[in-house]
C-alpha cells in the first residue's frame, strides 16, 4: 500500500505539471456549451445576428405599447390625406415616418405591431416542428443506432413516413395544410411547423446514428449500461447541437413561409392584427403608386430572417466538433 | 482452473462484394485469477477484435460471426444471452479503451460517468454514489476528486482521463479487466504512470488483467504470461522471462529485434520485419508468417503449423523455430508430407478445429519436429 501511495504522490505531482502545460487556458467548470458560447462571442456574424434578433424581440414585446398610432386606425382617410382610389398615398412625413398604407393606416405602427405576430408565428411553428421532428428522429435514431434488427425496421418505417413529407415541396405542403384546416393563425403555425418536421427528424436521426458508433457509446456498453439509458443520457445530448443550429435557421424560413401563407391569404383573417405577409399582399395593387409599401415589410422580413440565419450559422461554427480545440 | 479460458476463438467478417476477412482465426489462451496476460502483435493481428468478441461488443450483424468458446468461470461469454451479458459487463468483466478522450462522453461530467456504473451494478445512488465515485477517483490517483467529479472530459489532461476511465472500469471490482492498448494515446511519462497504476490495482485487488498491446516494453514491465498473435492466431505463448530470454518463434524474434535498444551502437540500423501484415498466407495454406519469415523452409507452406508445447510451459507454432539458447541449432526436418491435401479449401463456415497442443516430452533441441498432418483447418 505504501508503494501505491508513493507512486500516487509522484503521479499526482507529474499530472499537475502536465496539466499546467496542457490545459493552462482552460477555465474551470467550462462545459461544452459554455465553450461554444465563448467562441460565439468572438464571431462578428454572431454579434450582428444577436443584435438584430435582440432588437426584433424587443420591438415585438414593447413595440405595440409605444407606437404613435393604432395599427387599425385609418387616420389618413379621416384626415383626408389618403385617397387610394385616386392614387394618392402620401409617403414619409414628420408625423408619419413611413407614410400611410392604402387604407390610411400608419405604416410605421403597423410594421412595429406586426413584428410580434411574426415572432410568435416563427417561434411557435418552429417549436411544433422541433417537437414532432425530434420525437420521430430521436426514436428512429435510437432504434437504428442501438436497436438491432427490430430497431432497423422501426427506423425504416418512420423514415419512409418522413420521406413522404419531404418529397412534397415545402410551400405546397404548407398551403395544402392551411387550406385543409381553414385560414387562421393556428393553421399557419401548424402548417409551417409540419413542413419543418422532416428536416428535424432526419437531422436528429443522422446525428444519433453517427454518435451511436462513437467510442464512448462502446465504452458505456462495455460497462453494461442499458441501451435505453445510453440512448437518452449519452447519445441524445451529444446529438442535439446540429438540431439546435437547425432550429435557429428554421426560424428564418418559418418567418418567410408564414409571410408567404399570409400573402396567399391563408393567414390570420382578422385584419385588425397587422402581419408582414398580409401587408406585402395588401401593397400589391399599389406597387405602381407607392412601391415603398411593399418594400418596408419585405425589408423587415429579410432583416429578421437574416438575423436568425447569421446567428444560426455562427452557432453551427461554434458547435462544430472539427473546429473545437 | 483458469478464470478465463478462451478456446479456438474465431471472428469472421463477411461483406457482400468483399473478401471475407477472418480477423481472429482460432485464438486460444487462458487467464488465471490475479494474472496479467499479454496479447501482443502488430496492428491488424486481431488483438482488439479478440477483446471486443470477449466483451460481446462486436455488432450483431449477419456478416459477423464469432466461433469458439470463452469460458469465464463457468459461463461461455460468447454464448451467454444479451441480458445476462449486460449484467456481466462492467460488473465481472470490464474494459479499458485505447483513447481516453473519445471513450468518455464529452458532454457529461466525469462524476456522472462514474456513478452511472455504480448505479447500474451496485445500486448506489445520490450521495452514496458520489462519495464512492470520489473514492474511486482518489484510488486511481486523481487529486481533488470531489472537484474533478464536476468537470468535463476535455478539462482533464490525457493521463487524468485514462485514470478516470480506469476508475470507471474498476468501479465494481471486476474479476477480469481487459485493457486494449491503454497507453497508446498517452505520452511516455504518462504511460509509465498508467502502467504503474494498473499494476498496483491488479496487485491490490487480485483482478486478472488481459493486456492488449503492440508494445513489448509494456509487456516486459507488466505481464506474467505473454501470447504473441500473428494474423489472428497465437504463434507463441510463454512466461515473460523465457519469452524475452529465448524467443522461439521467428515472429517474436522479429518483434524483439525491431525495438530500438539503448545498448545498440551508434548508427546501427533497426532491423524491421520485412513486408507488411498484409503479406499473409491464409493459415489453411501453411504458416501465415512464412512470406515475411527469414527462416522459411519448404515445410512452412502447405500445411498449417501445429502448436508445439515444450517442457518449459511454452508453446509456439512453427516448423522451423529459432533454436533455444544453449542447444544445437534446430534444422527443419524434411520429413513433412507437404501435400496440401484437403486442407487447401476451408469454407468460411468450417471453423478451425482448434490448434492442437502437441506435447513434446523430449527436450527442446528436438523441437523442430513437425507433427503429422492433422485435420486442423480442413473442410
Amino acid at each position: 500500500m505504501t508503494i501505491t501511495e508513493r507512486a500516487r504522490k509522484k503521479a499526482e505531482k507529474l499530472d499537475r505539471l502536465g496539466e499546467l502545460s496542457a490545459a493552462r487556458d482552460e477555465e474551470r467548470g467550462v462545459s461544452l456549451w459554455q465553450e461554444a458560447f465563448r467562441r460565439l462571442r468572438r464571431n462578428p456574424a454572431a454579434i450582428v445576428g444577436t443584435v438584430v434578433l435582440g432588437l426584433f424581440v424587443l420591438v415585438s414585446i414593447v413595440g405595440p405599447m409605444l407606437v404613435p398610432y393604432g395599427p387599425t386606425d385609418t387616420i389618413g382617410i379621416r384626415e383626408g390625406l389618403v385617397k387610394s382610389g385616386q392614387g394618392i398615398i402620401p409617403g414619409s412625413s414628420a408625423d408619419h415616418w413611413l407614410g400611410f398604407d392604402h387604407q390610411g393606416r400608419d405604416e410605421f405602427s403597423r410594421l412595429i405591431v406586426g413584428a410580434r405576430q411574426t415572432l410568435l408565428v416563427g417561434v411557435v411553428s418552429t417549436l411544433i416542428g422541433l417537437a414532432i421532428g425530434a420525437l420521430i428522429g430521436g426514436v428512429a435514431g435510437a432504434a437504428a443506432g442501438l436497436g438491432g434488427r427490430w430497431g432497423r425496421w422501426l427506423d425504416t418505417g418512420l423514415m419512409r413516413i418522413v420521406d413522404m413529407l419531404l418529397a412534397l415541396p415545402s410551400l405546397l405542403l404548407a398551403v395544402s395544410i392551411a387550406a385543409l384546416l381553414g385560414a387562421s393563425l393556428t393553421t399557419v403555425m401548424i402548417a409551417v411547423g409540419v413542413v419543418s418536421v422532416p428536416v428535424f427528424a432526419r437531422l436528429l436521426r443522422g446525428s444519433m446514428i453517427a454518435q451511436s458508433n462513437s467510442d464512448y457509446v462502446l465504452a458505456a456498453t462495455s460497462l453494461g449500461v442499458r441501451r435505453s439509458k445510453i440512448a437518452l443520457s449519452h447519445v441524445l445530448p451529444n446529438s442535439l447541437a446540429p438540431v439546435i443550429v437547425q432550429a435557429t435557421l428554421t426560424l428564418a424560413t418559418a418567418i418567410i413561409e408564414a409571410a408567404a401563407l399570409s400573402f396567399l391569404g391563408l393567414g390570420n383573417p382578422d385584419s385588425a392584427v397587422p402581419e408582414w405577409g398580409v401587408m406585402l399582399a395588401d401593397a400589391q395593387p399599389y406597387l405602381g403608386i407607392r412601391p415603398a409599401l411593399a418594400i418596408y415589410p419585405a425589408v423587415a422580413i429579410i432583416i429578421t430572417a437574416l438575423g436568425f440565419t447569421l446567428l444560426g450559422e455562427a452557432m453551427r461554427e461554434a458547435l462544430d466538433p472539427k473546429l473545437r480545440k | 482452473m483458469a478464470l478465463l479460458d478462451v478456446e479456438d476463438l474465431s471472428v469472421t467478417f463477411r461483406q457482400r462484394g468483399k473478401r471475407t476477412v477472418r480477423a481472429v482465426d482460432g485464438v486460444s489462451f487462458s487467464v488465471d485469477a490475479g494474472e496479467v496476460v499479454g496479447l501482443v502483435g502488430e496492428s491488424g493481428c486481431g488483438k482488439s477484435v479478440t477483446s471486443l468478441a470477449l466483451m460481446g461488443l462486436l455488432p450483431r450483424q449477419p456478416g459477423i460471426s464469432v466461433g469458439g468458446k470463452a469460458d469465464f468461470d463457468g459461463t461461455d461469454l460468447l454464448r451467454v444471452d444479451r441480458r445476462a451479458m449486460r449484467d456481466i459487463r462492467g460488473r465481472d468483466v470490464a474494459m479499458i479503451f485505447q483513447d481516453p478522450l473519445s471513450s468518455l462522453n464529452p458532454v457529461i461530467p466525469i462524476g456522472r460517468q462514474v456513478t452511472e456504473v455504480l448505479t447500474r451494478h451496485r445500486g448506489l445512488s445520490g450521495d452514496a454514489a458520489r462519495k464512492e465515485a470520489a473514492d474511486l477517483l482518489d484510488r486511481v490517483g486523481i487529486p481533488d476528486p470531489t472537484r474533478r467529479l464536476k468537470e468535463y472530459p476535455h478539462q482533464l489532461s490525457g493521463g487524468m482521463r485514462q485514470r478516470a476511465l480506469i476508475a470507471i472500469a474498476v468501479a465494481c471490482q471486476p474479476r477480469l479487466l481487459i485493457a486494449d492498448e491503454p497507453t497508446t494515446a498517452l505520452d511516455v511519462t504518462i504511460q509509465a504512470q498508467i502502467l504503474e497504476l494498473l499494476k498496483a490495482l491488479v496487485r491490490d485487488s487480485g483482478t486478472a488483467l488481459v493486456m492488449i498491446t503492440h508494445d513489448l516494453g509494456v509487456v516486459a514491465g507488466m505481464c506474467d504470461t505473454v501470447n504473441v498473435l500473428y494474423a489472428g492466431r497465437v504463434v507463441e505463448t510463454a512466461r515473460r522471462r523465457p519469452l524475452f530470454a529465448e524467443p522461439r518463434h521467428p515472429y517474436t524474434v522479429g518483434l524483439l529485434n525491431s525495438i530500438p535498444r539503448l545498448d545498440a551502437g551508434r548508427g546501427d540500423k533497426l532491423s524491421p520485419i520485412p513486408g507488411s501484415v498484409r503479406d499473409v498466407l491464409p493459415w489453411a495454406d501453411g504458416c501465415a508468417f512464412a512470406p515475411r519469415c527469414d527462416r522459411q523452409v519448404e515445410a512452412c507452406v502447405g500445411e498449417p503449423p501445429q502448436l508445439v508445447l515444450t517442457h518449459t510451459d511454452r508453446t509456439y507454432r512453427c516448423v522451423n523455430p529459432v533454436p533455444a539458447v544453449g542447444s544445437a541449432p534446430a534444422v527443419a526436418e524434411p520429413a513433412v508430407e507437404a501435400g496440401p491435401g484437403p486442407a487447401a479449401e476451408a469454407g468460411p463456415e468450417s471453423g478451425p478445429v482448434g490448434p492442437v497442443a502437441e506435447v513434446d516430452p523430449v527436450a527442446e533441441e528436438k523441437q523442430s519436429s513437425v507433427p503429422a498432418p492433422r485435420e486442423e483447418e480442413s473442410a
